[in-house]
């Protein structure tokens, strides 16, 4: 049985019987869809962020430093990509985070897997891709991004890019220092996790609801397949459109994601809806200008590069294998 | 009493500045708070999350927002 399965009942008794709008008419499509979207979506952020901000509380990254510094390459680049996921990323921390890898003596490339699986495996993309897609599209996703950052932060090391980190970044190299961190009580983190949870929301809500309002209008009043035309899954282009288009639109993904959906729905196939989020979340020109500070932009263009074709190779595969 | 407010430059960091000073003008402590960017100021106190609060070169507060009453709560009982 599907568990969402009361969340239909609710927006059936709203949309027609509430709001009395004819049955099997185009507004009530669309209206009902956005009554269970919305719905659905928050009550999953609502219990998804609180419980992984009790796991952030326990696990930040400064002890997750600590952790990367212990680990050999390999081993480094495969816990940096899962430590990533449940690891929130602002570019506000971007700066200290690398420094602090680095002089923890944290391997370059694992830094990278770090600096990728962070953004690009959040959970409030998860949440989206669950409630939106269901689990195996989200499955998919977290694998194939997990794939992404380790073989990134791999390719990276190999590539002897250290003459490319601004020399500063070297200067202060110690042994991973005992963090300095305000305890928190039980009771404290569950206030944090509350209010961390509260923030988000706020953060993100007007997205979402304006992506999923959107989503529903066209969800309600665009044919089927209307999109298969132009972004089908034998059209060769889209996957790199897709990727390029993702690239500036960080801060609204909360938003892209449910419009995503709808795309889909219309035709966009599915290798091309992941490329393009994978390029949201993961390509961020922001967090590039702010990475200026600590590299090269030659080293920057070599990660956007490296993690591009990685996600334009995962569009691609989908597009084959889901058709 | 030193307080201060170190962060990368980002927009949660000025909030976090802003913040600071409302709360501190609250709580009537008359100290002027300090801001500063420069990150290795956080390095060096084995943090790595952005922006941070400390008070007398401790910190209080690591890498969130929270609101003005929790932040009120905070200053004062790292007094």
């Amino acid at each position: 049985m599907n568990i969402f399965y009361p969340i239909q009942l609710l927006s059936d008794f709203l949309t027609y019987s509430v709001f009395k709008i004819a049955p099997k008419s185009l507004l009530a499509s669309s209206v009902n869809f956005f009554i269970y979207d919305t719905t659905k979506i928050f009550i999953l952020l609502i219990v998804i962020i609180f419980v992984v901000s009790v796991i952030r509380a326990y696990l930040p990254p400064e002890k997750i430093r600590v952790i990367l510094s212990r680990k050999n390459k390999y081993i480094g680049n495969i816990f940096a990509s899962l430590l990533g996921i449940i690891t929130p990323f602002c570019s506000c921390s971007a700066i200290p985070l690398f420094l602090g890898f680095i002089e923890a003596g944290v391997p370059l490339g694992t830094t990278f897997s770090f600096l990728v699986a962070s953004p690009m495996i959040n959970e409030v993309a998860l949440i989206l891709l669950l409630g939106m897609f269901g689990w195996k599209i989200a499955f998919i996703y977290i694998v194939s991004g997990l794939i992404i950052s380790i073989l990134s932060g791999i390719i990276i090391s190999k590539m002897k890019v250290k003459d490319l980190v601004e020399p500063f970044v070297y200067q202060n190299t110690l042994e991973a220092r005992d963090t300095n961190l305000p305890k928190m009580a039980k009771k404290e983190i569950f206030t944090y996790a509350k209010d961390y949870t509260l923030d988000i929301l706020k953060s993100i809500w007007i997205y979402v609801v304006i992506g999923i309002a959107v989503g529903a209008l066209i969800h309600g009043y665009v044919p089927a397949d209307f999109l298969a035309q132009y972004a089908g899954s034998n059209k060769w282009y889209a996957v790199p459109i897709a990727v390029l288009i993702g690239i500036p639109l960080y801060s609204n993904a909360a938003g892209v994601i449910p419009l995503v959906s709808v795309l889909t729905e219309k035709g966009v196939s599915m290798g091309t809806t992941l490329a393009f989020m994978m390029s949201i979340t993961a390509l961020s020109l922001p967090e590039f200008m702010i990475l200026k500070k600590v590299m090269k932009v030659k080293l920057i263009l070599i990660f956007a590069t490296v993690v591009g074709i990685g996600i334009l190779l995962t569009g691609y595969l989908f597009n084959f294998v889901l058709g | 009493m030193k307080i201060e407010v170190i962060g990368s430059g980002c927009k949660k960091c000025m909030m976090l500045y802003e913040l600071t000073k409302e709360a501190v003008n609250d709580l009537g402590l008359g100290s002027n708070v300090l801001y500063s960017t420069d990150v290795n100021k956080i390095i060096s106190m084995g943090l790595i999350s952005s922006p941070v609060l400390t008070v007398d070169d401790k910190p209080i507060l690591v890498g969130i927002l929270p609101s003005k009453n929790k932040l009120k709560e905070i200053i004062s009982s790292s007094l």
